[in-house]
């Protein structure tokens, strides 16, 4: 749980979201039981408001750089602003490993 | 010419001489990875030829890549010569209707410069 909590509090410091969920998905993949390589992050947050989905990605990305170059190998983001947010209420799955 | 700057070199020439490059992992036809499969999905469905480096074959471009390119992670999409982003980038711009335009307007393009 040590990186998803560190996943968690850096994002809610960065960027006090309106809603997160941190998802390890690792499970799903080759890699041994209780592995934190994985992710999947639902983020909403006033700040994306005239940001692009690249520049949000980015924004997120230096944040979690730590995270990316010690052992998570896969962040898939899913990334709204709390309009965007309302109008949907889910984000989508991660797809299947195919092992690589 | 140092290993290092001559990778950079044959990624940056990559990038400028592809109007739509996928850095993905495996083929379009057998994809290794769950996110480069739903890219090459996505790419399909846009119906415009598209190019792809399998980093799984080129390591050396799977090392490098991400520093030149800020993107830590594959896939990687780049149009005309910009990163537009990974595979969740990639399809919430399709179901937005933003991607096919820019994915025909890249192919156009090219071929006005043929």
């Amino acid at each position: 749980m040590q990186i998803a909590n560190s996943i968690t509090a850096k994002l809610t410091h960065s960027f006090t979201p309106h809603h997160l969920e941190v998802h390890n998905e690792s499970h799903k993949h080759n890699v041994p039981p209780n592995s934190e390589s994985h992710f999947r992050v639902v983020l909403v947050a006033e700040c994306f408001v005239q940001q692009k989905l690249l520049q949000r990605h980015r924004a997120v990305n230096t944040v979690l750089a730590n995270e990316l170059a010690n052992g998570v190998h896969a962040l898939s983001l899913h990334l709204y602003t709390p309009a965007e947010w309302s109008e949907r209420q889910s984000a989508p799955a991660s797809p299947d490993c195919l092992g690589g | 010419m140092d290993a290092e700057a001559s990778v950079e070199d044959q990624i940056r020439q990559q990038i400028r001489n592809n109007p739509v490059l996928l850095y993905m992992k495996g083929s379009p036809d057998a994809p290794q990875c769950g996110f480069s499969a739903q890219a090459v999905q996505v790419l399909v469905a846009c119906n415009r030829p598209f190019s792809y480096v399998d980093v799984l074959s080129h390591p050396e471009v799977r090392a490098s890549l991400p520093g030149i390119a800020s993107w830590p992670t594959f896939p990687q999409l780049w149009v005309e010569g910009e990163l537009v982003g990974g595979s969740d980038i990639i399809v919430e711009m399709y179901q937005n209707g933003e991607l096919q335009p820019m994915i025909e307007a890249a192919s156009e393009d090219a071929d006005e410069g043929d």
